[in-house]
């Protein structure tokens, strides 16, 4: 846990001015005793998506309603745009997309967009608005007889409505479908490119793969690891065989083929960290995958149907988040 | 920092510019908002509508109560009966429903000053609250021969107006404690009974001993017997012992509010 601190921390340290949004050394403790946050330190950068990941119960959700003022910690510090994330001004600056089941059903789109842009002094101009969420044709609709992609939509149309420089969203994709999830995601990258912060939470791994620059996984409360999609996955990779003395974790991959060689055999083999059999197919990870093959291909005539692929980042994620019990 | 220093001085200057329109704009959208939604208004205004077709006009001959005529003796009753409607299930029932559905805490985390939200519940409360009394007074005029001076309406509105807090603020308790499944159902459970003891329903003078002794313990009695007081009918307790009873009400149910309100938060 301590190999992938290191960059991170250099790069936030020269950025100290572009810090947007914090959370310094943060324990949340709820009156029931169960501590959802022990010493999480988070730090949002201009013009960065930051994707937080996490398993259900790992304090994600703590985390953003921290920084949206919607909760106190109990000890440590939040700063938005260098004020109490409570202060009229900081929530100017902030959009937030909840995941929200009923809006009140009854208004219609363009009477939610309005509600919203007046909370804000200088709110984005409402066509912006209309083709950024791809509300066109659904404006007079009321909330109630959207489907569930438009009313992902229209909520995210509420978070951009006051152009704000930092945008939490939680679980914006839900319910869309391929089309409009690559749509939402071409936006979200747009808004980064204009310097905006965007914060999101995600089940979808490959969401957060596609779209964050940085991707903060936190368990129990606390930080695991932080940094680009490609650290993140090496890092996971890394972990799943600690003892390993490969030459680098990059070197990881998954091995899929049908094979008659046993559990046992494979695992023995150096380099192999993990073997899951699937179906007719088995998995092997390998830290070493080319001597493991040309041993598997020797001792294994039949083996067929092979495929290697780079480790996702649904494994690290899994392996990150493990209970070490 | 120097940017947030900035705005941080700016705003609150024109703050109160920038509210005005939010606390206008929230309270039209939420009067619209519950006018649309049918199973809303049609029971809120239909009940007592309803209620007082049947009790107060169809069913009387033209009997009279300590002076004045029954219907316009159960005007005042079910004016208070429609108004308390409004407000309990309002704010009550479309509140736990905000709440529920995660809408409360969008609404927190944006730039909404948190009063605009309470004050639109409100002021829809009212409305309504209006729009029943004026309904129920065209009926008595036209159907029951109901003489009724331009000043005991204009009472009566105002009345309405006024007596809609207590009972926001009791729906606002109702809102924060019961969850939103049961919400209408517990509504209901403090809404009809106490109707009924404080005789808004059956002229009060004729309700059982045991009831009579209940009445003055609700609030619902207190403000039922300052809109008889304003109909010109009879009426007991003075009017300032009514409001101060419905003032310690209102306060008593914002002091519950704002306690189940903070341990809400602490669980945030």
């Amino acid at each position: 846990m301590n190999v992938m601190a290191a960059s991170p921390e250099t790069r936030q340290a020269t950025n100290s001015q572009d810090t947007v949004a914090s959370l310094g050394n943060i324990t949340k403790r709820y009156s029931n005793g169960v501590v959802a946050l022990d010493g999480l330190s988070l730090s949002l950068r201009r013009g960065e998506i930051v994707a937080l990941l996490g398993p259900n119960g790992a304090g994600k959700s703590t985390a953003v309603k921290l920084m949206m003022g919607l909760s106190t910690p109990t000890a440590g510090d939040v700063r938005i745009f260098g004020a109490d994330p409570r202060n009229a001004a900081a929530r100017i600056r902030t959009g937030v997309m909840l995941q929200v089941g009923r809006a009140p059903e009854m208004l219609r789109v363009r009477e939610h967009l309005a509600i919203f842009r007046g909370y804000y002094p200088n709110p984005m101009p409402y066509a912006e608005i209309v083709k950024a969420a791809g509300l066109e044709g659904i404006e007079a609709r009321m909330f109630g007889q959207l489907s569930g992609g438009q009313k992902q939509r229209v909520l995210f149309s509420m978070a951009l409505a006051g152009d704000p420089d930092l945008i939490f969203l939680d679980e914006p994709t839900v319910g869309l479908d391929i089309e409009a999830r690559r749509g939402m995601w071409a936006q979200i990258r747009e808004l980064a490119a204009r310097g905006k912060t965007v914060l999101l939470t995600t089940h979808y791994l490959e969401e957060a793969d596609a779209l964050a620059h940085r991707i903060v996984v936190i368990n129990k409360g606390r930080v695991v690891c932080e940094g680009t999609p490609a650290e993140v996955k090496s890092m996971g990779a890394g972990l799943s065989s600690p003892n390993d003395t490969s030459p680098g974790v990059n070197g990881v991959k998954i091995i899929r083929c049908v094979t008659t060689l046993t559990s046992e055999h494979l695992l023995a083999m150096p380099g192999v960290s993990a073997v899951e059999p699937h179906g007719t197919l088995t998995l092997i990870t390998s830290t070493q995958p080319e001597s493991t093959l040309r041993e598997m291909l020797a001792l294994d005539l039949q083996l067929h149907s092979l495929e290697v692929q780079s480790p996702a980042l649904e494994d690290a994620f899994l392996a990150l988040t493990a209970d070490p019990s | 920092m120097s940017t947030t220093t900035l705005s941080v001085s700016t705003i609150p200057a024109n703050d109160l510019m920038r509210s005005l329109p939010i606390f206008a704009r929230e309270a039209r959208f939420e009067f619209v908002r519950l006018l649309r939604t049918r199973t809303f208004s049609l029971s809120v205004i239909g009940f007592p509508v309803m209620f007082y077709i049947l009790f107060g006009l169809l069913m009387n001959r033209g009997e009279s109560l300590g002076g004045i005529t029954v219907a316009k003796y159960m005007l005042g009753g079910y004016a208070v009966f429609g108004l308390v409607g409004a407000a309990l299930f309002g704010i009550g029932v479309g509140m736990a429903g905000d709440f529920s559905a995660g809408w409360l805490e969008l609404k927190r985390a944006s730039p909404m000053p948190p009063l605009a939200y309470l004050l639109a519940k409100c002021c829809t409360a009212m409305a309504f609250g209006a729009i029943i009394v004026s309904l129920l007074t065209a009926l008595g005029i036209v159907f029951g021969h109901v003489h009724l001076t331009l000043d005991e309406y204009a009472h009566m509105i105002a009345f309405s107006l006024a007596g809609a807090i207590p009972f926001a603020s009791l729906g606002l308790v109702v809102a924060l404690i019961v969850p939103f499944n049961s919400a209408p159902g517990i509504a209901n459970l403090i809404y009809l009974p106490m109707s009924f003891c404080s005789g808004l329903w059956v002229p009060f003078q004729l309700l059982p001993h045991a009831v009579k002794a209940i009445a003055p313990f609700l609030p619902t009695y207190h403000l039922a017997q300052l809109m008889l007081g304003a109909l010109g009918a009879p009426s007991s307790g003075t009017a300032n012992s009514h409001w101060s009873n419905l003032l310690g009400f209102t306060l008593l149910m914002l002091g519950i509010a704002w306690i189940a309100f903070r341990r809400r938060e602490q669980n945030a």
